[in-house]
């Protein structure tokens, strides 16, 4: 299979403090992958340094086999809802043009087509309804759905996504889940921040663990065991999987 | 209305007017992005800041042509801006304190600059003074010529860049993700901030040209959630107040200018946020009143609902005494049964005691599943705020 994104030497630093520790990473094409690891894992951190957001000590990204900066149009990025002021004067269709502005130019505005291309990428998300509503009137899931939506319209062969299901509502999560679906049956790879573990191997073809360094990533079936968890979180992984897992014998003798 | 005559007639009046004019709108609308990024005290350190920048300007010069003099307001004013950035970035001093070291060191420095060009034997230097709070009455025609064409330039390149500067005030994270040059965009939305904060220092003065920023688009903003009729709105507002308050100062009494037109951009604001619909405090508390009446007749409903779920007739008649019990911080219930009695929800029965009738009972139901619905969906939009 393709490889849609391959990180390797990946290394990130605040002042010496190490926040991602030489990273490597394969991802498969047309896959979901789901990164998961504890709060300060540097979860957020490592989807902004495959982006270029925040400044690398060493490593590389390749997107296809060609470098990242060459292959921006074929990305799209979900940023984390709560890094925008929800309170912007501006309207639901105009958020969502601006996952166009890259492919419009310098110098030149959104016009009928971008306008039509972005109600169907609202419609996809089920939030046509709300296109010409001021954005500071949306609940969560709503916003979570119209930042979804302006990932959309990138039309990107390679989605990263920052904790979209982060604080939503159920009708949203559902939305989120069927859209994600979609992307990858039209083969497209999706890498996605997520913290509920109950719903990794539900919704997700592969995961990563993450803590700081890379602790395990592949299929699900294969990566995401106890032995895994618990060496990304420590000895609290006893509550996290504590329901999901039927055979938790071994799970109640740790920590 | 005399006044308002020779605004056409009078040159120097016309002049002023112009003048004012053209800062406010400048003003106006680079002040919208800096209030929507949250840069409204950059405005004031960049202001405080060109004072030296005016000072050092005429000494190695020695000229007083506006050109000169705003050169050098704007060169102080960025490297203010730079050292602010250069300050969070490499120490442990935070945003706001290096703001405020910077408005203050320079600002200083332009006093004891200024002082020293006052001792100066030299009968040019006279005015220089004014840059502290302003002065319109001094405009002459070459300084409206070099306001406007400054701030045509300004509001030109603002209109180029429009949805690029709109994305970086917005998501600049995002923006950078699909490739734009952020950095430059805000040097180069920072550097037009400059220049309409510098095209306005000699008639508001460098004291409270951070005014004109700040308070167009606060009064803009209350009118409208779209960012093109923001900057409109704000443009008007801010030229308006330029406009009232240079023609006041200069016209009739010796007012410094930059006070007066912080006076008249007030009264914009004040009104702006009484008023404006949505927004505006009186709007609101209108809102909220009309909701509070209508909440309470609900509660007044549902409590004789409640009663009469007790009994096997829904309409069974419960007296206004039990009902006062159940909502102790109401005040006596009368005149809401009363307006529910008009709206046909519930009939008197005898003196004192209310039956509901059927339509009461259908909206007693329907305020019931409404509720259960509604709160549940509001609860889960809350939970996405807090994060």
């Amino acid at each position: 299979m393709e490889t849609a994104i391959e990180v390797s030497d990946l290394t990130v630093a605040y002042r010496d403090h190490p926040v991602l520790w030489d990273i490597d990473l394969d991802v498969p094409s047309g896959v979901l992958m789901a990164i998961v690891g504890p709060n300060g894992a540097g979860k957020t951190t490592l989807i902004k340094a495959i982006l270029g957001l925040v400044k690398t000590a060493a490593g590389q990204v390749l997107i296809f086999d060609k470098p990242y900066e060459k292959q921006r149009h074929r990305v799209g990025y979900v940023p984390q809802r709560g890094s925008v002021d929800w309170d912007f004067p501006t309207s639901v269709l105009d958020v969502v043009m601006m996952g166009l502005y890259g492919k419009i130019g310098w110098l030149r505005r959104p016009g009928r087509r971008e306008r039509a291309q972005a109600l169907d990428a609202l419609k996809k998300v089920g939030m046509d309804a709300f296109a010409n509503r001021q954005i500071s009137q949306l609940s969560g899931g709503q916003q979570q759905r119209v930042f979804l939506a302006r990932a959309l319209v990138q039309d990107a062969d390679v989605y990263f996504m920052d904790e979209p299901f982060q604080g939503v509502d159920a009708t949203t999560e559902r939305a989120i889940i069927a859209l994600l679906r979609e992307l990858r049956g039209r083969g497209k790879t999706v890498l996605v921040v997520h913290h509920d573990l109950q719903t990794v191997p539900e919704y997700f073809d592969e995961v990563m663990l993450l803590n700081v360094r890379r602790i395990a990533s592949g299929p699900v079936a294969d990566v995401f065991t106890d032995d895994n968890l618990r060496l990304t979180y420590g000895g609290r992984v006893a509550f996290l999987k504590a329901q999901q897992s039927k055979d938790d014998v071994p799970l109640a003798k740790v920590g | 209305m005399d006044l308002f005559q020779q605004l056409f007639t009078d040159y120097t009046l016309r002049t002023v007017a112009l003048g004012a004019a053209t800062l406010g709108a400048v003003s106006g609308a680079l002040g919208t992005y800096a209030v929507l990024r949250r840069q409204s005290l950059l405005g004031d350190a960049i202001s405080h800041a060109a004072l030296p920048g005016i000072a050092l300007a005429f000494l190695l010069t020695g000229s007083k042509l506006p050109l000169v003099l705003m050169l050098g307001a704007a060169l102080a004013g960025w490297l203010a801006t730079l050292l602010v950035m250069a300050v969070t970035n490499m120490t442990r001093v935070k945003y706001d304190s290096a703001l405020g070291l910077m408005l203050s060191v320079f600002f200083g420095f332009g006093l004891v600059l200024l002082t020293f060009i006052q001792k100066l034997p030299n009968a040019n230097q006279a005015g220089l003074d004014t840059f502290l709070f302003g002065q319109a009455a001094a405009l002459v025609q070459r300084d409206v010529v070099t306001m406007a064409g400054l701030g045509g330039v300004a509001l030109l390149a603002m209109g180029c860049f429009w949805k690029e500067f709109k994305l970086l005030s917005f998501d600049a994270e995002f923006g950078k993700s699909l490739g734009f040059p952020i950095r430059w965009l805000d040097v180069g939305l920072t550097t037009l901030l400059v220049i309409a904060i510098v095209i306005g220092l000699q008639t508001v003065g460098v004291v409270l040209m951070s005014a004109m920023i700040i308070a167009p688009p606060a009064a803009a903003r209350q009118w409208t959630d779209r960012l093109g009729l923001m900057v409109i709105l704000s443009m008007v507002f801010g030229a308006l107040a330029g406009v009232s308050g240079a023609l006041l100062s200069a016209g009739t009494t010796n007012l410094p200018t930059g006070p007066t037109i912080v006076l008249c951009v007030s009264i914009v604001v004040i009104g702006s946020m009484l008023l404006a619909p949505n927004r505006g405090l009186i709007w609101r508390w209108l809102r909220d009143r009309r909701s509070g009446r209508r909440l309470r007749l609900e509660a007044v409903l549902l409590d004789l609902y409640a009663l009469a779920a007790q009994h096997d007739h829904r309409d069974h008649p419960h007296a206004e005494a039990v009902l006062d019990a159940m909502n102790p911080h109401m005040g006596p219930t009368r005149r809401k049964l009363q307006a529910l009695a008009e709206r046909g929800f519930i009939r008197p029965v005898e003196p004192a005691q209310w039956a509901l009738t059927p339509g009461g009972i259908a909206e007693a139901e329907r305020l019931l599943r409404s509720r259960d619905g509604g709160e549940g969906e509001r609860e889960k939009g809350r939970e996405g705020e807090d994060r």
